[in-house]
């Protein structure tokens, strides 16, 4: 008999948005993403590429920093990173926008639009844009934009021509056809997907029959011309140096091309096509340039990081292909004694009973179920706004989820096996938004993670009604906002966490600031409070562990040895943050973790593995003799079943016995695609 | 009474002339190739053999024009000199004794009494190592080569795999998944390594190397199909290759164009890619080149280019992809199975040829008349098929019938006979009967009977099977005059004795008698009413070979 009964749950019908567009801040390290669906998505690449931050908006565009985004609905919206939402908005009078793009000191905006407009806005230094002027207006909506480094000139690219504008009197500088070298029996619209300004002068456009292309822009004239893919050419972005650009395809093949000199210690340089990837299944409609890597987004909605080995110095995290698709925070809640699991879409909700089953078995057997899992309920949200979070009380009978600007409550009412939901009336209003919501264990309080660094703390009252007890803030005040929570199974702590990085915990009996966890440079990805011993548990982007004692107010001795003897080296190179953590109620000394490829239950009354040991060990540990196994026993027991193609979202302990996984099969997402470009291969 | 001298052997043809890259002559009027111990010279024109310069005691490896007299030609040999031809004459002028085995030779402009050859390292089996070899100016024929001095270490034996760069600034060499490249005028060297295989099956040994003559590019062709652009090759870390991808096996040959344009490149599928600019989306093919090809050059003036096949054969293409004349020696196919067969009406030497072909060689001017097509079946270029085959061939007297047998074994035999008949209008052989399954099993020997008259009605087949029967076959006259033929061969008489596996069989030289032996039994038949004459016994061991 195995040592829990394992509910491998693969019902949550998640499909994640493609990626439309990025941008990167070179000196803060930050890739903003912009998917299809609306949301925007921020990666801290100093903390091992974490998703720091999401928003839910609407539109979509391009970006500049401070974050602007713009879209089909004709508006330029700021983003506030501290609140998380959009701040403010601008119409641009010139219908969709198509693209947009900031001047190299930040201070302008251009925006290409559907009436073939190129519009100028000021950046305004508190906040917001203002309209500065238009620029010459052709026919022909503006696709892509990029201006020239000095700022002096713009270059648009539409449906089969280029324009240079000087920015200085609004004039079209120059204006070149792209298909003009195209036969006639070929001749159709060339789209201008993609356009670069280089310093030098030279304009580079991929278009949409697959051709990277070279221009002078003074003299109008072609200079070097690839076709790289016999469908579009998508996507285009140039390294900060100049010397080498990235094309995504449609065909989900990204190519590089450096400059490089014709001959060793020569003068003249050509643009050379180097290496292709193929990374994506389906468009790669974003690529970024940065100084030692290559980033691709595709409609598959992956985020490739491709590392560039020739400029990473040191063999290290960086130095490896990382591929996010999923993202890295907790959209499944469960409610351990009902034994729900709430799902978050980026629209609704769907609430769910778990199979269950009278049989018992071996380990590793599959037992029949004698109830099926059931699909009780699904709300959906009002208005276009994204649901932020969710969540699900313990005992299954409250619900509540937060938008943007709204946050609802829902008494579920279960009477045998029909389900009722009823909106609770009255909600306080709070500081919105609510970025992280959680129930406390007795289902008798709700936390609400606000701005601010703020918690407010409400009753929630049987038969459907709740009050506003209290709003936890941290001493030193903060501008961040809440993004993680734990409270304690006794109901006497609640730890928080916010946008800087901090850990505060509270005491609930007092509603006091009770201490903050000493500060560590990385973001943390997970955290949860030890039932019986009451430690606060922390997990790091830098795959890190520590444990707390909140009634010591230090780390404890356990979390010294760790950081003493240091972590396995296979364990701090891993793909993907730690998502959720949780506790044996069984054997204290256990601790749960996962991330998207793994279940770790991390035992620490065991040594700690050292560099030599074997990480991954469970499956060769099955064959040894007990003694043998006794000797290669270490803390670290991992399961790594979900690796191929089945990644985890979500696991946790219902009981003593009884463990759920959420797994979403990579193959019933690539499903939901659309078909990809038709490509011949060679031997079918 | 003259004593027996000891027995020589005079080597008149038939090696291989795919030894070496052959080069063009100056104007490219002439084209001249390693073939055995030879160097050989062909018109371009007429693809003639104009000139034959011998001289060396072994393998010829390398064939290079002198660079600063462009009528005059290095050769290097295994016997371990270098000779310097003057080829119009056919004139030796210079032999430069170098003193180790040579295994490739280059000549470069650049270096004016020096040439680079590829020598085995003295101590140690199978490395080379490439050295410059001094060429002293002194007069005289005979000259001592001893001032080497060591390029590189560790290159392949291969010719293919070594290559110098522009203007003989660097040299690259490729050996397994390293190339190296050496500067001469920084003394220094690179290396770049290659994972042997990656994830998705590829394989990156280099199979050869190419440099571009303007630009800083390596081309290298690897063992999956694909072909490598190197550049900035200069720095050891920010090094750069671009992949280029149609064959779909090894890359036998690489060549740039004369300004590097384009990029020509060779493999096992017979077909010669040019490639555009380094492109992946342009390329321009010209296929069915016969055979895999070994060698890909160019001429200097960049008119023509040159193929070598492993089928012995070289191939002279225009520069626009058009083919123009091909040089076809002795073809080796891979097992001579039909075993040496004269011709009696041309006196050429008949064996395999290509793959189902029958090729008629002639021995006096080392050349290959024709290759009669047996099988007409396509040859498909894969390890591990099974593909018809000949296996054996039998000459009428005066070489007016030929009767050949092909077989192709999958699960069951295959067996075909085939009777050719000599049509004088066209001079080349027609099928004249094909007869499917002749035997139950393999055919073990066939002959004609060989009578002076010329009457087709006194001509027949023997056959002999391990089906332990042999099988008489005859010529019907077909009276219908509707018939597209008149004559056609069918079954006359099968026998067989004591169910023993038939072996050989003969005609006594009047043809009255036929001599079948069965395993180690050998029976006289009268060859006009089938009777079993007499049998001789010839225990212990089967009967290998008959005549009369």
């Amino acid at each position: 008999m195995g040592e829990f009964e394992v509910h491998r749950v693969r019902f949550f019908g998640l499909v994640p948005a493609g990626v439309r567009c990025m941008a990167y801040q070179h000196n803060g390290r930050r890739l903003a993403l912009a998917r299809t669906d609306g949301a925007v998505e921020v990666y801290n690449f100093a903390a091992n590429y974490y998703m720091e931050k999401v928003s839910g908006g609407r539109e979509r565009g391009g970006q500049g920093w401070r974050l602007f985004g713009a879209g089909l609905s004709g508006d330029i919206t700021e983003y506030d990173l501290e609140r998380l939402r959009p701040a403010r908005a601008v119409d641009g009078f010139g219908g969709p926008i198509w693209s947009m793009a900031a001047n190299n000191d930040g201070t302008r905006l251009a925006i290409g639009c559907e009436d073939g407009s190129v519009k100028l806005f000021q950046v305004v230094p508190g906040g917001g844009v203002q309209f500065e002027k238009n620029l010459d207006r052709q026919k022909g909506r503006v696709l892509c934009l990029s201006w020239h480094p000095s700022g002096t000139h713009l270059a648009a690219g539409s449906i089969d021509f280029i324009r240079v504008l000087d920015v200085h009197s609004g004039r079209t500088a120059q204006r070149i056809m792209v298909n003009c070298h195209v036969p006639k029996s070929k001749k159709r619209e060339c789209v201008v997907w993609s356009i670069a300004f280089l310093s030098s002068g030279t304009v580079i456009s991929s278009d949409s029959f697959g051709r990277v292309q070279f221009w002078d822009w003074e003299r109008g004239t072609l200079q070097d011309s690839h076709t790289v893919s016999s469908s579009a050419a998508l996507s285009l972005a140039v390294s900060e140096k100049e010397d080498s650009i990235v094309v995504g395809t449609s065909a989900g093949a990204t190519y590089q091309f450096q400059l490089l000199p014709v001959k060793a210690g020569g003068q003249e340089k050509r643009w050379v096509r180097t290496k292709p990837f193929q990374h994506h299944t389906h468009d790669v409609r974003a690529v970024v340039h940065t100084p030692t890597a290559l980033i691709s987004g595709g409609l598959d909605a992956q985020l490739v990081i491709r590392p560039l080995m020739e400029k990473v110095q040191k063999k290290g995290y960086d130095a490896a292909l990382r591929k996010f698709t999923l993202p890295h925070r907790r959209l499944v809640s469960c409610a351990r004694k009902a034994r729900l699991l709430l799902f978050q879409f980026s629209q609704h909700l769907e609430l769910w009973r778990l199979g269950s089953t009278n049989k018992t078995g071996k380990d590793g057997e599959t037992l029949p179920l004698s109830r099926m899992p059931e699909h009780l309920l699904q709300l959906k949200s009002k208005g276009p706004e994204h649901i932020y979070c969710s969540c699900v009380s313990p005992c299954g009978s409250w619900i509540a989820y937060s938008t943007a600007s709204r946050f609802h409550l829902y008494r579920v009412q279960h009477e045998g096996d029909s389900i009722s939901v009823k909106k609770v009336p009255g909600v306080p209003k709070l500081l919105l938004p609510a970025y992280q919501l959680l129930c406390a264990s007795d289902s008798g309080r709700l936390f609400i993670a606000s701005d601010r660094g703020s918690v407010h703390v409400v009753q929630l009252l049987e038969p459907g009604g709740c009050k506003h007890l209290h709003t936890l803030r941290p001493p030193a005040g903060t501008r961040e906002a809440v993004y993680l929570l734990a409270s304690s199974a006794d109901g006497n702590w609640l730890a928080a966490v916010s946008g800087d990085w901090e850990v505060h915990v509270y005491s609930l009996k007092h509603f006091k600031h009770h201490c903050t966890v000493p500060t560590y440079s990385c973001a943390v990805t997970a955290l949860a409070i030890h039932p019986t011993t009451n430690n606060l548990f922390i997990s790091y982007s830098d795959q890190q562990l520590f444990e707390f004692s909140i009634p010591e107010k230090q780390y404890t001795a356990w979390s010294r040895a760790v950081q003493n003897s240091g972590l396995h080296k296979l364990w701090l190179e891993r793909d993907s943050p730690i998502t959720h953590i949780a506790f044996n109620p069984k054997n204290t000394s256990q601790v749960l973790l996962h991330d998207v490829y793994m279940l770790c239950v991390l035992d620490k009354s065991l040594p700690l593995p050292d560099d030599s040991a074997v990480l991954v060990n469970q499956s060769t540990l099955k064959q040894l003799s007990e003694p043998a196994r006794r000797r290669q026993l270490h803390a670290f027991k991992i399961c790594k079943k979900f690796q191929v193609g089945s990644p985890l979202l979500f696991a946790d302990l219902l009981d003593e016995r009884c463990l759920v996984t959420v797994e979403r099969p990579a193959l019933d997402i690539s499903a939901q695609l659309p078909p990809p470009v038709q490509q011949k291969k060679f031997g079918t | 009474m003259v004593a027996p001298a000891a027995l020589r052997v005079v080597r008149c043809g038939g090696r291989a002339m795919h030894g070496a890259r052959a080069v063009f002559s100056v104007g490219a009027r002439f084209l001249l190739c390693a073939s055995g111990d030879f160097v050989k010279m062909y018109s371009v024109a007429t693809e003639e053999l104009v000139q034959l310069l011998r001289g060396h005691s072994d393998l010829v490896t390398g064939v290079q024009l002198a660079p600063h007299n462009r009528l005059q030609l290095y050769s290097s040999s295994l016997d371990g000199t270098i000779k310097l031809w003057d080829f119009t004459d056919g004139i030796l002028i210079k032999t430069f004794t170098v003193g180790y085995q040579l295994l490739a030779l280059y000549a470069l402009p650049s270096s004016e009494d020096s040439v680079f050859v590829i020598i085995p390292k003295s101590g140690e089996r199978d490395t080379f190592q490439l050295v410059s070899v001094k060429l002293t100016k002194a007069a005289g024929q005979d000259m001592e080569a001893k001032e080497l001095s060591v390029v590189l270490e560790g290159v392949d034996a291969s010719p293919k795999c070594t290559a110098f760069g522009r203007e003989g600034e660097y040299v690259a060499s490729v050996k397994d998944v390293n190339l190296q490249v050496y500067f001469f005028k920084q003394k220094q060297l690179n290396r770049f390594s290659l994972r042997a295989t990656n994830k998705k099956g590829g394989n990156n040994v280099f199979t050869c190397v190419a440099c571009h003559p303007q630009e800083d590019c390596i081309a290298t062709g690897h063992a999956d199909g694909k072909i490598r652009l190197w550049r900035n090759f200069n720095h050891k870390k920010e090094y750069t290759f671009s992949t280029l991808h149609w064959h779909h096996d090894k890359v036998l040959d690489l060549a740039f164009s004369l300004e590097g344009t384009s990029l020509l490149s060779g493999g096992v599928e017979s077909v010669l890619v040019q490639w555009h600019c380094g492109s992946d989306c342009k390329r321009d093919f010209l296929p069915r080149l016969g055979s895999a090809i070994e060698y890909v050059s160019i001429s200097s003036d960049g008119t023509f280019y040159c193929t070598s096949h492993t089928d012995n054969r070289i191939t002279i293409i225009n520069s626009n992809l058009r083919f123009s004349k091909t040089i076809q020696g002795l073809i080796k196919a891979r097992d001579v199975k039909t075993g040496l067969v004269v011709d009696p009406r041309t006196k050429a030497l008949v064996l395999n040829g290509e793959p189902g072909h029958l090729q008629f060689y002639c021995l006096q001017s080392d050349k290959q008349l024709y290759s009669l097509d047996i099988v007409q079946q396509e040859y498909i270029h894969q390890a591990g098929l099974n593909q018809s085959d000949l296996v054996r061939v039998a000459f009428s007297a005066q070489g007016k019938w030929l009767a050949t047998v092909e077989e192709r074994e999958e699960t069951d035999l295959e067996l075909q006979l085939k009777l050719w008949f000599f049509d004088e209008e066209t001079q080349s052989f027609k099928l004249n009967t094909r007869i499917s399954m002749p035997h139950e099993d393999h055919i073990t020997a066939m002959c004609f009977r060989d009578t002076d008259e010329m009457e087709d009605d006194s001509l027949m087949l023997v056959t002999t099977g391990r089906d332990c029967v042999f099988k008489v076959w005859v010529i019907l006259e077909d009276t219908d005059p509707e018939a597209q033929q008149s004559l056609s061969w069918s079954c006359d008489f099968v026998g067989s004795y004591h169910s023993y596996q038939a072996t050989n069989c003969c005609f006594s030289e009047d043809g009255s008698l036929l001599a079948v032996s069965f395993e180690e039994t050998v029976t006289v038949w009268d060859s006009s009413t089938w009777d079993l004459k007499c049998t001789f016994c010839h225990p212990p061991g089967k009967i290998r070979f008959m005549c009369t």
